[in-house]
């Protein structure tokens, strides 16, 4: 019997010690009515070596091609040592740390990893994670309006990925929050000041702030977050774990820095994995700290005054409070963390920066190779990061179609989400890219613009 | 040590880096970085070295027994690792065209028809990343049902008092205010307490079964009656659903939804605190309502079905494809076990709690609900103890650490004063639940001669009782370098 170690003396020596007749007697107080029969399309069990077989089937259906898609999950590099520690057992099969004395290697791992991210966003204060970045925005929201207090009202620019707009919807749309879309410039990709000034002295509760936005383009974070804090609303910045190793912290926007910020920690040792499992980063000013849901690690002393790291701020969650929670959350992507922080760790100060630059040059090059090509150019004229927006001469879907075919992945479509900019495609080059890469997408493009 | 402390200025891992220069050109100044972060410089064999040394300092299920109860602390199988970290899994894009990831949706698609057989459901949807956000979905397809209707004056959802904090805050999160109903005195509800809640303002009904107190709801035919007759949905929290897999299904129960937490049933791991993966099935009425993207199959392909099929669903509540690896780990887990294997989940899961249970109360300990049937968990309650020699449920439960064991769930459900929930799994073998009792006969006689012990337990830990209210009051949250030479 797969994983049920009981042997036939076992079984019988545990009924008598129960005084049961059998296994099935156990089950007496379930309405006979309501018993299971057959189970029909459960299939029989298989061993190790037939699912082996089964899944490197599977796997092999899926087919690999040279990516330049990111839109929210991009391809890095991640080192040999990151997942081996991870699923060692000790961490892989251990239970969210209640147990202090018994989980101190979770609980210094995530202390760590909330000074490594709060260092990065500039802020004071990082929780333990969240399930995704999507996901971890809507919480973002939710806390703003908790602690603006008098508004529902929260500006949600159309430069934020429209796969998050569509998460944050779903999740706040029946606690009577208000999303307010910001549209952006067609001419510079970054959110229309402008339309955004029409808003200027009505009561908001917070202006979400993408960074680098949805296009790869660079908002000017310092005057939004300013114009944010002129109207009472809290900033909420939106960013690429990454990228900070070369932009401006959040915690520095426009001096005082953004009051809440939140991002998918995927650049940071997760792979692709067709989505997930993901993790979101949420950090926040310290004067919000308890606004925060999701979990959080304090360090203190035990009763002899050794140093030791325990669950703190345990009043704001659900399994206390209940109905009146920070949220229902009650796990966050704690292995996702852990290798997050192995890969921190590992990359250090330098290793994380020279990732965040080789992407930002990888983009740069392949933007300034496919401009060769007729017709193909950067839509957008704000500074971007490593994702660029680049318009094409023919339908962008039969563009994508014909590079897939040769191999290439060109990129996401923008024209479902955004049909105002007709033939346009996101495309990103990250450091896992070589210079023959980069001759390799444009020559896809090519053959599939001839 | 922290890694902050083995960090050296200047130290780097030129393996793990790519070679390009570290010098950024094309952006403007104002949009930089002014410093560096606080990462550490650290080689890799001090980094690896670091983790391997904190990862000693865990309990986990492949170092110990772990009964926490409504945690479903199962063997988490290796394989289901190694074939869910295959190589082309991890390199797929989740934005690829849907051609080149047949193999992944397929699992996907054969798992939601395993889940749909098991729990009696018409639908499921894999995508709640977490048994909270599967709440969070059901309870919102409650809501999309009744707006549909027009049924708008339905402001309430029932939630039994012995429920998970989650319920609740769920329900809260869905723009519902919450009615708590009673347990009575044999860890069922109280029908006539529900009877008198129930009314036109009913949404639905929250309820664990087996419940939080670890006993099987008998009267589940007749709150299922009394909620439909008020209009109201049923909706079952799946923590428990490794109790009966194979047994009764929810469906048959008649739930109209339900999430499963698939990190326990389906044994994937706990990893510290997550991920999880929270599927949600539904039955025929809600089958327009559930979360994106679900996976159909069609003419031999597989594909994820959007807002154009489903135009009344809930949304997206993630921003891909929920907790795909997760997925894969539980589909794996559920192929091994096959139809035979989904039954015997629940037999030697129940077995192994009655054992535990009477081997427990014949040591003196005394039991929750010492009438009915164990489920996959029962309550022992420390009180007894406790009024005889001042040992409380915490101090047994630190006591257990020192002798190998990671205790049971403490203080909840809050119903029982202090409780211990003990949840063994099917996968523990009859030598360890023995040594399990051995250890709380241990503690049982020490608590009697020699108190004191029991008290200042842990003493081999790494660390002693924690000041939990200095960590919140005085808040360290991160570390900070002795003496700043960074800025951001």
């Amino acid at each position: 019997m797969p994983f049920i170690p009981h042997t036939e003396p076992d079984i019988a020596a545990m009924l008598a010690s129960i005084g049961a007749p059998s296994i099935d007697a156990l089950f007496d107080e379930i309405p006979a009515a309501l018993r299971t029969g057959k189970l029909n399309a459960v299939p029989e069990g298989m061993n190790e070596m037939q699912v082996t077989r089964l899944m490197q089937e599977r796997a092999a259906q899926d087919v690999a091609m040279l990516n330049f898609i990111g839109a929210g999950a991009y391809e890095h590099h991640i080192p040999a040592a990151v997942w081996q520690i991870a699923t060692r057992g000790e961490f892989y099969s251990a239970y969210t740390p209640y147990q202090a004395e018994a989980s101190q290697g979770t609980l210094q791992l995530l202390y760590e990893y909330q000074t490594m991210i709060a260092s990065l966003t500039g802020m004071d204060v990082s929780n333990a994670s969240m399930y995704d970045g999507a996901s971890g925005l809507a919480e973002a929201i939710l806390m703003a309006v908790r602690a603006h207090k008098s508004s529902r009202r929260v500006l949600l620019p159309t430069t934020v990925s429209p796969l998050y707009r569509s998460v944050v919807h779903c999740i706040v749309k029946l606690q009577n929050i208000e999303l307010v879309e910001i549209p952006f410039d067609t001419a510079a990709g970054t959110i229309d000041l402008k339309a955004l000034e029409q808003h200027t002295g009505s009561d908001i509760a917070a202006l979400v702030i993408p960074q680098p936005n949805f296009f790869g383009a660079l908002e000017d974070v310092d005057a939004l977050t300013a114009w944010a804090h002129a109207q009472g609303a809290l900033a909420i910045a939106l960013v690429n774990p990454l990228t900070l190793a070369v932009l401006k912290a959040p915690g520095n926007w426009a001096g005082k820095g953004a009051d809440i910020a939140v991002g998918d920690g995927q650049p940071l040792g997760s792979p692709l994995s067709s989505g997930g499992p993901y993790f979101g980063l949420m950090c926040c000013k310290q004067a919000l700290v308890r606004q925060m849901p999701g979990r959080i690690i304090g360090r203190t002393v035990d009763m002899d005054g050794k140093q030791g790291f325990t669950l703190t701020l345990q009043a704001r969650e659900q399994h206390i409070r209940r109905a009146k929670a920070t949220s229902n959350i009650c796990s966050n992507q704690g292995l996702m963390v852990t290798a997050a922080t192995i890969h921190m760790a590992l990359l250090g100060v330098d290793g994380l920066r020279r990732v965040a630059i080789a992407s930002h040059a990888n983009t740069q090059s392949l933007a300034k190779l496919t401009s060769g090509l007729s017709g193909v150019k950067p839509l957008f004229s704000a500074a971007n990061f490593h994702e660029v927006v680049l318009q094409l001469p023919k339908p962008s879907v039969a563009v994508l179609a014909s590079m897939a075919e040769q191999g290439v992945l060109g990129g996401f479509d923008l024209q479902p989400h955004y049909p105002q900019l007709g033939n346009a495609i996101l495309v990103c080059a990250t450091e896992t890219k070589t210079n023959e890469d980069l001759q390799r997408y444009v020559d896809a493009l090519r053959h599939a613009l001839s | 040590m922290l890694i902050f402390e083995r960090s050296r200025p200047g130290r780097r891992n030129a393996a793990q880096a790519p070679n390009h220069e570290a010098a950024v050109s094309g952006i403007p100044a104002a949009l930089l970085r002014k410093g560096p972060p606080l990462l550490p410089e650290a080689s890799e064999m001090d980094v690896v070295r670091h983790y391997t040394g904190l990862s000693q300092k865990n309990f986990s299920i492949d170092t110990h027994f772990y009964p926490l109860g409504s945690c479903t602390m199962k063997y988490n199988p290796r394989v289901c690792n190694s074939l869910a970290m295959l190589p082309q899994f991890l390199a797929r894009h989740p934005l690829a065209p849907e051609h080149t990831g047949q193999g992944v949706l397929a699992c996907l698609h054969d798992l939601q028809e395993i889940l749909k057989d098991v729990t009696g459901m018409a639908g499921v949807s894999l995508m709640p990343m977490a048994g909270a956000q599967g709440e969070f979905a059901g309870i919102a397809m409650i809501h999309a049902y009744h707006d549909a209707r027009g049924d708008t004056a339905r402001t309430e959802i029932i939630v039994p008092d012995a429920a998970h904090g989650t319920n609740p805050a769920t329900a809260v999160m869905c723009g519902y205010t919450v009615r708590e109903i009673p347990t009575n005195a044999n860890g069922d509800v109280d029908l006539d307490a529900l009877r008198a809640a129930v009314g036109p303002q009913t949404a639905g009904l929250m309820l664990t079964n087996p419940s939080t107190l670890g006993v099987f709801e008998k009267q589940i035919q007749a709150i299922q009656k009394i909620i439909h007759d008020a209009g109201g949905l049923l909706y079952y929290d799946g923590a428990n659903l490794n109790a009966i897999l194979g047994k009764v299904k929810p469906g048959d129960m008649g739930f109209d939804v339900i999430h499963m937490n698939l990190h326990k049933t389906f044994s994937t791991p706990h990893g510290g605190g997550g991920p999880g993966a929270g599927a949600v099935g539904v039955a025929q009425r809600l089958l327009p309502y559930l979360p994106l993207p679900v996976v159909a199959r069609q003419n031999a392909t597989y594909r994820c079905l959007t807002e154009q099929d489903l135009p009344q669903s809930i949304g997206h509540l993630s921003a891909f494809t929920g907790n795909i690896g997760v997925l894969l780990r539980a589909y794996v887990y559920a192929r091994m076990l096959g139809a035979e294997g989904m039954h015997r989940v629940a037999e030697f899961a129940t077995l192994n709690a009655n054992y535990l249970m009477a081997e427990l109360q014949k040591a003196g300990f005394t039991v929750a609900f010492p009438q009915r049937r164990a489920s996959h968990e029962f309550i022992v309650s420390i009180k007894p103890l406790k009024d005889a020699t001042g040992i409380s449920a915490m101090d047994v439960a630190k006591r257990l650490l020192d002798k190998g064991y990671h205790p049971p769930t403490t203080y909840f459900p809050m119903l029982v004063p202090e409780c211990l929930l003990i949840e063994p799994t099917e996968t523990e073998s009859k030598e360890t639940l023995d040594g399990f009792v051995a250890a709380m006969k241990e503690i049982w006689d020490e608590a009697h001669t020699t108190p004191e012990l029991v008290k200042g337990a842990p003493h081999t830990m790494p660390v002693r009782r924690l000041d939990d209210v200095k960590a919140a009051r005085e808040l360290d949250l991160t570390w900070k370098p002795a003496t700043s030479t960074r800025a951001v």
